[in-house]
């Protein structure tokens, strides 16, 4: 236990960059290993768009109007999308009760007294999350073709609609962190992390034609980060119901989502790797 | 030349609350200084500030030569930190504990595998190691916690109350560790709301009450203080206390006190249960019938009761060990 073969044993200080990546990539294995010990929370978090997928399909198909049409079939196809995007969303409550729970068993302290990155902690429970929604939503679109959905376009443009939803899940996933440093219970982060999801995803062209709503909540539904990412999925997937909305966000969907998606995680990393810093649990 | 740790007028507020009100320290290379006081007296706000998880408002600290506001990385390096609340990821196993510590510690994956092998095999928990920590008895939570605080061998270790709320075996155990651990060399501070733990662990011990340094010494001068060991006994007969007083008097270090009415008497002593054995023995061949005899230690509240006047206030007795933290939390919520 002498200090010289101790002091040997540590890697040189090296490049902040690649210690932060180091370090990240270190919490993010420690964040999968925790995931799979707990399967029943990968699998409710499985069941929760299922469920939703079939819920919507089957009881709203049929009475929505999309494009002139109430066909159940062409629903089913617009709502994939929307349907998507909601279940990237929903990683952030996993994601603030995940961090609180950690603040709440002083977890955060350790990691707080270790010579690592700052924002490693964070990077790596994010990157952990991004993970588990892959995997996500691999199975739900397993279940939307059992259930009738298609694509009309190129491999190219489908996985160009998935990777914007991959990173659109991990800049919500740096909402959530933020939420789970500033409440004092992983209970509280759960529900907290969950109910501002609702207006989100439900003011938003998501389930419904948003052109159908009073013009204020259209505007907002135009507007909202959320919206843009459902319509660039539904043009890349070649799916109906795509808005003609002439809101730019509704023009240019694509730029639109990765642009909202870039400034929600350097806006909410800033923050939360700010309030990381200071966290007391 | 200042110690290992060394605190200069350290001051943290927390809205209203002065949690710390300008505590001094000093701890010299290789020694154990316990800090002792009830929950709420700015036990744990001090070792936060000195492991850079809380900046204190004004001060000054260094902790192994490095100025833990300037270069708080480099302090990092430096300290392992062990906590009352066991900070163990409880689904990880034991080793894989470890080594994600050695590895954020920015050992290499493999120095951090052997190392954890080390640790595992030191404290005892090789046949635990692959099981997840969820699993652990509280005794081997603590010793995990410890072991990953240990895991480069910082020259400075910070202890927060390690053994509050651990069955006596498990304490015992613990302190068997801390000992050898010391014993190489490690500056250590130590938190605890025993008296008893820190006259087995620390050579120094500074009481604090209400975010201050009270007192400081060896507990050997504390006890002094506060009275030190005494035998007490309760006679059954009124008439054998004269006698009584005469054995007491051939065995006490001062002067025998002696309540009438209730037939008790106080002597300070030395030697502890041996000579209460003795003590014993004596009154039995003098014939003398007694209704109680114990050796009453000083007790914290003793410490308390002579060094401020008042009673340690322990303001959240029934929650325990999460007091302290559950105290920070409340002062927190009130300066919001």
């Amino acid at each position: 236990m002498s200090a010289v073969t101790d002091a040997a044993r540590i890697t040189a200080p090296g490049n902040p960059v690649t210690q932060s990546i180091r370090d990240s990539l270190v919490v993010a294995k420690r964040n999968l290993i925790r995931m799979s010990r707990i399967p029943e929370m990968v699998i409710f978090g499985l069941i929760q768009p299922i469920m939703f997928v079939v819920l919507f399909s089957y009881v709203f198909g049929g009475s929505m109007n999309i494009g002139g049409t109430t066909d159940p079939a062409v629903y089913r196809e617009f709502l994939m999308a929307g349907i998507f995007a909601q279940t990237v969303t929903f990683a952030t409550a996993g994601a603030g009760a995940g961090i609180a729970d950690d603040m709440h068993k002083g977890l955060i302290d350790r990691f707080r007294s270790l010579p690592m990155a700052r924002g490693a902690v964070l990077t790596g429970r994010t990157l952990a999350d991004l993970v588990q929604t892959a995997l996500t939503l691999l199975v739900l679109a397993v279940v939307a073709l059992l259930v009738g959905w298609r694509t009309h376009t190129n491999a190219v443009e489908v996985l160009g609609a998935f990777g914007l939803l991959l990173l659109a899940g991990y800049a919500f996933t740096w909402i959530g962190a933020l939420i789970g440093l500033s409440v004092r219970t992983p209970e509280a982060a759960t529900s907290g992390g969950l109910i501002w999801l609702f207006p989100v995803t439900f003011i938003s062209n998501a389930f419904v034609d948003s052109s159908r709503m009073t013009p204020w909540l259209r505007h907002v539904a135009d507007w909202n980060p959320f919206s843009a990412t459902v319509q660039a999925c539904r043009v890349l997937f070649g799916n109906p119901g795509v808005s003609t909305s002439d809101a730019w966000p509704m023009q240019h969907p694509v730029w639109a989502s990765l642009l909202y998606s870039i400034l929600i995680i350097v806006i909410f990393r800033t923050l939360s790797v700010r309030k990381y810093r200071s966290a007391t649990a | 030349m200042p110690g290992a740790i060394y605190a200069e007028g350290l001051v943290k507020t927390f809205g209203d609350v002065r949690a710390l009100d300008g505590v001094d320290l000093d701890v010299p290379e290789g020694t154990v200084l316990g800090l002792l006081g009830p929950n709420g007296a700015g036990k744990t706000t001090t070792v936060r500030c000195l492991t850079t998880l809380l900046r204190p408002d004004s001060g000054k600290a260094v902790v192994a030569g490095l100025d833990v506001l300037k270069q708080p990385n480099e302090v990092r390096r430096s300290i392992g930190l062990s906590g009352q609340f066991a900070a163990v990821d409880e689904y990880l196993t034991g080793r894989e504990n470890i080594q994600m510590v050695g590895q954020l510690y920015q050992m290499k994956a493999k120095a951090a595998k052997a190392r954890a092998e080390e640790l595992l095999e030191q404290f005892n928990l090789a046949d635990a190691a692959d099981r997840p920590a969820k699993t652990y008895s509280g005794g081997m939570r603590r010793r995990l916690d410890l072991a990953a605080a240990l895991v480069v061998s910082p020259p400075v270790m910070f202890m927060d109350e390690p053994t509050t709320g651990l069955d006596p075996r498990n304490r015992q155990q613990l302190w068997e560790v801390i000992k050898q651990l010391v014993s190489g060399g490690t500056t250590l501070l130590l938190t605890t709301q025993y008296l008893e733990e820190a006259d087995h662990l620390a050579h120094d011990i500074a009481v604090v009450d209400h975010g201050r340094v009270i007192a400081r010494g060896t507990s050997d001068q504390l006890k002094a203080r506060t009275g030190g060991e005494r035998v007490e006994v309760v006679v059954h007969e009124r008439e054998h206390v004269p006698t009584a007083r005469e054995v007491l008097a051939g065995f006490g270090k001062g002067e025998t006190t002696v309540e009438e009415h209730t037939r008790k008497l106080t002597v300070p002593v030395t030697g502890g249960a041996k000579l209460l054995a003795e003590v014993i023995r004596e009154l039995d061949i003098r014939g003398i019938e007694i209704d109680d005899i114990g050796l009453r230690r000083p007790t914290l509240d003793d410490v308390f009761l002579s060094l401020t006047g008042h009673v340690a206030e322990t303001k959240d007795e029934e929650n325990g060990a999460a007091a302290d933290g559950k105290d920070r939390r409340n002062k927190k919520e009130a300066a919001k």
